[in-house]
């Protein structure tokens, strides 16, 4: 059993939201300018070049790369041999929200309820939580703040068994291409296979958190995952939709066992601040 | 980026027939910000027959909603946001004298109809690099709606402010030309 107090987990999450939303991760900086080598527009180049810019300015004045620094999306994995004191989990992260988006002048974008009202809660809290209990005595926290340009271009499809591959193939791309320009690309995609309508949704949106450098550990999945980044870069949307062969930067698979006559896909879109920091406590 | 043109904001209407669909500018001048909320406030109070609160002849919007600005900055990051959402409000204001549009994403039939007819082109900055785009930002004012943050409506004093023309007056669409070449399905 290792007690963790619920003050080190608001602190480590206010820490990861100002890191997440200012300093561009290692391995996206790498993917543009691998990208912006083998652009063959003109124009296509100029916009990765600016976003490598960007990035660099955003974290020598610590500033966010993009204004919608998002909502606060929060994958936990908890240890069962974890005990958390002086407070509890899901509270000690939307404190840390809270914190690290006023301390870190980052842009509130949550609105209290979503129909009627739609008051601003002016703390971007609070955050959307995903908690699986695992083995161990570790908590492991990675807050990915994911913006609404993106977000609101994300399907569901709950495709049958017969649709297959290609079915799935059509959902991906036909996503894409409405997405366009509107997404930021070049984007990093998360794809989601599987499971139930929400377990499909929480496949994607893990997809689209993961690292670039990061492939399906099955072989299958792995190759279908280049695949897939081969079709979406035949669009010809490319950087900010002005056209280019870098569409996408990635596609990450991710699926879970299903229903004999299921096959739900789920498709989330990164835009290129696909941002995410990672802590473990 | 080369060849851009140099253009003032608001614009002419002259300035504004000249922009051709990928065309790079660099804007100075003063622009108007403002996204949902704002054009949802600004077209409802056209419905009840009032006033605006800004004269928006010649105007140029900015769909933005900016990162708070730290004490000693103007503003925050402040890229564009998608455009699409402010297009069942743009016709409206269109009629009301806008003359262009900044931001980011593809538009609806009815907005370019509406662009058309009044000789208004529409402008794309890049989506996410709201650090670069902040440095062109010399001032920030809230003109109206300040109780909704960083969706209110403010002049934006700006010094080269980079875009490119995605669709023009006459409705020519760069995102087409653009990706057309490069399409291989």
């Amino acid at each position: 059993m290792k007690t963790i107090e619920a003050s080190s987990i608001t602190q480590a999450v206010a820490e990861m939201a100002i890191k997440a939303c200012c300093n561009l991760p290692a391995d996206m900086m790498a993917g543009f300018k691998e990208a912006r080598k083998n652009e063959p527009s003109p124009v296509g180049r100029d916009i990765l070049s600016q976003l490598i810019r960007n990035a660099e300015i955003a974290e020598s004045e610590s500033m966010p790369i993009c204004q919608d620094t998002g909502m606060a999306v929060v994958f936990v994995e908890l240890g069962q041999d974890v005990h958390i004191v002086d407070g509890n989990l899901e509270d000690a992260i939307h404190k840390g929200v809270r914190k690290g988006y006023v301390d870190g002048y980052l842009r509130k974008s949550m609105v209290a309820e979503p129909l009627f009202e739609r008051t601003n809660t002016q703390n971007n809290s609070p955050a959307i939580i995903h908690v699986r209990i695992v083995p161990g005595d570790a908590v492991r926290i990675r807050l990915a703040p994911k913006g609404a340009g993106s977000e609101n271009k994300s399907v569901l499809k709950m495709l049958v068994p017969a649709d297959g591959i290609d079915g799935v193939r059509k959902v991906v791309l036909d996503c894409v291409q409405a997405a366009g320009p509107n997404s930021c690309p070049p984007m990093v995609i998360g794809v989601g296979i599987g499971g139930t309508m929400e377990m499909a949704a929480l496949c994607a949106k893990r997809a689209a958190a993961r690292d670039l450098n990061s492939v399906n550990p099955d072989p299958r999945y792995a190759t279908f995952e280049k695949e897939l980044l081969e079709m979406v870069n035949k669009t010809g949307v490319g950087p900010q939709g002005l056209g280019g062969l870098c569409t996408a930067l990635k596609v990450n698979v991710e699926w879970y066992p299903t229903h004999i006559a299921s096959l739900p896909v789920a498709v989330n879109i990164n835009c290129h601040a696909a941002r995410h920091a990672e802590a473990v406590l | 980026m080369s060849n851009e043109k140099r253009i003032t904001a608001p614009f002419s209407r002259e300035t504004a027939a000249d922009l051709k669909a990928g065309d790079r500018v660099l804007i100075s001048g003063t622009i108007i910000a403002a996204r949902d909320a704002a054009h949802k406030r600004l077209v409802e109070t056209l419905d009840k027959g009032e006033g605006l609160p800004v004269n928006l002849e010649g105007q140029v919007v900015y769909y933005v909603g900016p990162s708070p600005a730290k004490p000693d900055q103007v503003i925050g990051a402040a890229g564009p946001t998608t455009s699409g959402r402010m297009d069942s409000y743009t016709p409206r204001l269109i009629e009301h004298g806008l003359r262009g549009m900044i931001g980011k994403g593809y538009r609806s039939d009815e907005v370019v109809k509406a662009m058309k007819s009044h000789g208004v082109p529409y402008l794309a900055a890049v989506g996410g690099a709201g650090a670069l785009i902040a440095r062109s930002v010399r001032s920030y004012t809230v003109l109206a709606y300040g109780e909704l943050g960083p969706e209110a409506v403010a002049a934006m004093e700006v010094e080269d402010f980079p875009a490119i023309v995605v669709i023009d007056a006459e409705g020519n669409n760069y995102y087409e030309q653009g990706q057309a070449p490069y399409r291989a399905l």
